[in-house]
Parts: structure tokens; C-alpha cells; sequence
């Protein structure tokens, strides 16, 4: 279970996150939603400790990781994984590296072991015999699995998806979905999303949490989303420009 | 009025902030540098680029200042009739001078660029991002191996700027002046020994020092897409150029 518990932070005088409270289960897939720039981002940063926030707290099973030094921390984060919206690909290595860094880093394996290991990853990920090949040849949706199987390599208990679908045709976006909840099946490990791609969360959340303002707004699944009645929450649901959120 | 006043306080502010960041960056590479695992894979790829890729333009750079340089002052020895002088003069000065300062100039604008835009790209790309949250220290992995890079190689390079100079001078004065090679060699050798080269070696660990941690810390910092990247690759030669020519200064009226 993670707790985030009153959660804020500002970047020089803008408030950002005002009082976040949200629970995450462990072994599911909680999405969270919200508009561009309303810091989903700054939200799951906070949780995999790039940034610290300026008051409240955040539980790992009842553990404070926010008061953790950084070298502590550095531990936890391996039992995290995270998958960035630009897929951050390093560009000066291949894509076998690229899946293989995490392993060559923090385990005593072998160059073949490694291999292994990322071929099978791969194979995951759909995708096969790309091994020697460099990010910048990749198109968007294949950057996207390679950094997929890069964020399960170490079989993480936790993995964070930053924007899995945003910038991908709608094909692509469903097979990233597919995909998503293809690997979080086999191993219940838990998924958070963030994501304003409403059809991604309909498929593939078992809990929904939309933040708007800075603050948690509503929070069910996907059933009880639909049938919340927060004028907000319906105007993002729909897609509209009519409705409480203004549109400058 | 106040304006000016305020616009100066702002400007002092950034000032400290940067130095305070950079001097941090330096502490941390630092430590980081001598905790193992040391990635030596890492630091031989930056001497590469570093040191390897920026040996065409320093030969250029050498050959032509030193055969300038035995021009004029030829030109000025020659007033006095000390035209067998042109040989130390031109190797003290590429020696004590001209060896170091030039090659940092040009590694700061070719390496320390480069430098700075490679970071600034993972920076803005979150690919340093990503290897924090892959428990890798990003100092450690990016900054210390270019900081080590630029420190190790600086040397080396400035030694191969004096020496093609000296080459250089030779050729200017010997078969264009036509200065006796004995005398020109002779003179070099009595006048000129090798705490004159020693001395330029070690102001180039410190412009080796200098380029790598401006870029870095550019780099590093960088915000703001593509144009910040761009910003960041300027600025860094630009301060690293500036802190090059005001550190010579300091060196030279410190050691002399
Ligand atoms: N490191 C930072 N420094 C200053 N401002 C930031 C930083 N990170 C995010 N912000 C600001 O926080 C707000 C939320 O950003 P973000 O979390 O990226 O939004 P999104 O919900 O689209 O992911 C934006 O206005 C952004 O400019
Ligand atoms: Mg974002």
C-alpha cells in the first residue's frame, strides 16, 4: 500500500500540489488523471523520490520514504521501475543496453545472463530481434515497449507509467494498453498511471483518481467514476469545453 | 536608478547561486570519484572524445600560432639584432602562454559544447531522471568521467599544442627567415627548460577542470527544451572561455 498523505508543493511561489491525499492498493492498476500541467508528473516524482515535497508525506507499507536520505532511498528505488513519457531511451546505447543497464548496474551477472534476461524482456514487450539497434531509429510505440521491458527488467514490485500513451496513433495506444495489462497480470505487480487518455483509463484502471487544483477530486473505479456527479470530473470525462473548468 | 540597483542585485544573486551549484557538482564528483565501482568504461569513452577527437583542430591551432608567432617576433628581435632569439621566444611563449590557454579555448568550444548539450539532451529528455530512478547516481555516471576526462587530457593535449608550435616556429624561421638551425635549436635548448613546460601543464589541469565542470553543470541544469539546450552549449563556452582567461591571469601573476 502506497499513502500519500497531504501532500504539497510549490515550484518558486506557484503551487503546484495543495494537499494530496491518496491511497494506492498494491497488485492493481490505479490510474490517475488530470489536465496537462495540473502536476501529475511533479505527483509521481515525488513518489519515486525525485522530488521532495514541501510539506506531507508519503507510506510504503507504513514506511515514511519521504524522510528517506538518498542512499536510502537509491535501495527502494529498485524495487521501482518507471516508464517516462518520452520513453527517456539513453541514445548513446543500444536498445540491449538500454534494457540491460539496470541489470549491469545492481546484479553480479554475466554478459550472456544479461542477455538473456533482455531478450526475454523483449520478447515480452513484442519485440524481437532489435537487440543491436539505437532509440533514434525506433519509431514512437516501439521506444515506448523497450521502455517497458527497460522499467520490468529487474521485476519491480512497482512500476510508473508517465503518459504511456500520449503522442502514440490510437492502434498503437491500445497495444501499449494491451500490453500494460498483459504484463501486469502475470506478475500482479502494481501499475500507476498517470494519463488524460480516458479510453486507457476505461480499459485498463482498477482504481481512478482524478486530480484537478492541486488536490485528489475524486477517486473510485471506473463504474463509480462514471457515475460521479463532480461537474469537473464530468466536464474531463466527456472531453468538453462547456462546464466548470474554463479554457483560456 | 533603482532599477539598475536592483538589476545588479539580481545579477550578484544568480552569480553566487551558480557558483555555490557548480562548487557543489565539483564536491560531489569528488567523492563520487574515488567510490568504487569505478566506471572505467566511462571515463576512457570521455578521454576519447575529450582528448583523441579534438587532436586535428589543436595541431592546427599549434602550427599556425607558432608560426606566427616566429613572424613577429622576428620582427621585433630583428630591431635589435637578436633575430637568434625567435627560437625561445616562440617556445616560451607557447610553453608558459599560448599552449595552455589556446587549447582550452578550442576543447572548451569543441568538447565543452559537445559536453554540454549531450547533458542538457538527457536532461530534458529525462534520461537523468531515468538513471536516478534506476538507483545510479548521476553525477557519478555522467559528470565524474567528463571531469576526470577534461583533467587528464587537457595535458596531453597542450603538450602536443606546444609541440607542434615549437615545429612550427622552426619551420617559419629556419626556412623562410632563414635563421641558422643550429643557432635557433641551440638558443631554444639554452634558454628554455622544462619547468617552462611544466608550468603550462599545470595551468591546463586546471583549464581541464574548468571546461568540464562548466559544461557539466550547464548541461546538468538545463531547462526548458530544445532552446534550452541550445542556451546551455552556449553558455557553457562562453563561461568556460571567460573563467580560462581569468584564471591564466591568476596563475600567471601567482606562479611567476
Ligand atoms: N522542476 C520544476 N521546476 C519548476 N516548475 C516545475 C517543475 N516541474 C514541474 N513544474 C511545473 O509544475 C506544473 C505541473 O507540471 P507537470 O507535473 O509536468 O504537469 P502534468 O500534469 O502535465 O504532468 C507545471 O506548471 C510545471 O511548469
Ligand atoms: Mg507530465
Amino acid at each position: 500500500m502506497i499513502e500519500i498523505i497531504g501532500l504539497k508543493k510549490s515550484f518558486n511561489s506557484k503551487k503546484v500540489l495543495d494537499g494530496v491525499d491518496l491511497a494506492i492498493e498494491r497488485g492493481k492498476i490505479t490510474v490517475i488523471i488530470g489536465r496537462s500541467g495540473e502536476g501529475k508528473s511533479v505527483l509521481i516524482k515525488h513518489i519515486i523520490g525525485l522530488l521532495r515535497p514541501d510539506s506531507g508525506k508519503i507510506l510504503l507499507d507504513s514506511k515514511e520514504i519521504t524522510a528517506l536520505r538518498e542512499r536510502e532511498f537509491n535501495e527502494l528505488r529498485k524495487h521501482f521501475g518507471m516508464l517516462f513519457q518520452g520513453s527517456a531511451l539513453f541514445d548513446s546505447m543500444t536498445v540491449a543496453e538500454n534494457v540491460g543497464f539496470p541489470l549491469k548496474e545492481h546484479t553480479g551477472l554475466h554478459d550472456d545472463e544479461v542477455m538473456k534476461v533482455v531478450a526475454e524482456k523483449l520478447h515480452r514487450v513484442g519485440l524481437v530481434g532489435i537487440e543491436g539497434m539505437m532509440p533514434a531509429d525506433l519509431s514512437g510505440g516501439m521506444k515506448k515497449r523497450v521502455g517497458l521491458a527497460r522499467a520490468i527488467v529487474m521485476d519491480p514490485e512497482i512500476v510508473i507509467f508517465d503518459e504511456p500513451t500520449t503522442g502514440l496513433d490510437p492502434i498503437m495506444a491500445d497495444s501499449v494498453a494491451e500490453l500494460m495489462l498483459e504484463t501486469q497480470r502475470a506478475l500482479k505487480t502494481t501499475y500507476i498511471v498517470i494519463t488524460h487518455d480516458i479510453q486507457l483509463t476505461y480499459k485498463i484502471a482498477d482504481m481512478v483518481a482524478m486530480l484537478h487544483q492541486g488536490k485528489i477530486i475524486a477517486k473510485g473505479t471506473v463504474e463509480d467514476i462514471k457515475k460521479n456527479p463532480n461537474p469537473v470530473l464530468k466536464q474531463f470525462l466527456e472531453g468538453s469545453a462547456e462546464g466548470p473548468i474554463k479554457v483560456y | 536608478m533603482r532599477e539598475l540597483l536592483e538589476r545588479l542585485g539580481k545579477m550578484a544573486g544568480a552569480l553566487v547561486t551558480n557558483t555555490g551549484l557548480m562548487a557543489l557538482m565539483l564536491f560531489h564528483a569528488s567523492i563520487y570519484a574515488f567510490t568504487p565501482p569505478i566506471k572505467f568504461r566511462n571515463i576512457f569513452k570521455q578521454m576519447e572524445f575529450v582528448g583523441v577527437k579534438s587532436l586535428f583542430v589543436v595541431v592546427l591551432t599549434g602550427s599556425f600560432t607558432g608560426m606566427v608567432l616566429a613572424y613577429q617576433s622576428f620582427n621585433a628581435l630583428k630591431r635589435f639584432g637578436a633575430e637568434s632569439l625567435v627560437g625561445p621566444t616562440v617556445a616560451l611563449s607557447m610553453a608558459r602562454e599560448l599552449g595552455p590557454v589556446l587549447t582550452g579555448l578550442m576543447v572548451s568550444g569543441r568538447a565543452g559544447s559537445a559536453m554540454a548539450t549531450e547533458l542538457g539532451t538527457m536532461r530534458v529528455t529525462e534520461q537523468i531522471d531515468a538513471l536516478h530512478t534506476m538507483g545510479v547516481n548521476p553525477i557519478k555516471h555522467l559528470v565524474v568521467p567528463r571531469i576526470l576526462a577534461g583533467v587528464l587530457m587537457l595535458p596531453f593535449l597542450t603538450v602536443i599544442t606546444d609541440f607542434v608550435g615549437v615545429v612550427g616556429g622552426y619551420f617559419v624561421g629556419v626556412h623562410l627567415l632563414d635563421i641558422n638551425p643550429g643557432v635557433y635549436m641551440g638558443r631554444t635548448m639554452d634558454f628554455v627548460n622544462v619547468e617552462d613546460l611544466f608550468y603550462g601543464l599545470y595551468k591546463s589541469i586546471v583549464f581541464g577542470l574548468i571546461i568540464s565542470l562548466t559544461a557539466c553543470y550547464h548541461g546538468f541544469y538545463t531547462t526548458g527544451g530544445a532552446e534550452g539546450v541550445g542556451k546551455a552549449a552556449t553558455n557553457a563556452v562562453v563561461l568556460g572561455c571567460v573563467l580560462i582567461l581569468a584564471f591564466n591571469y591568476l596563475m600567471t601573476s601567482a606562479l611567476l
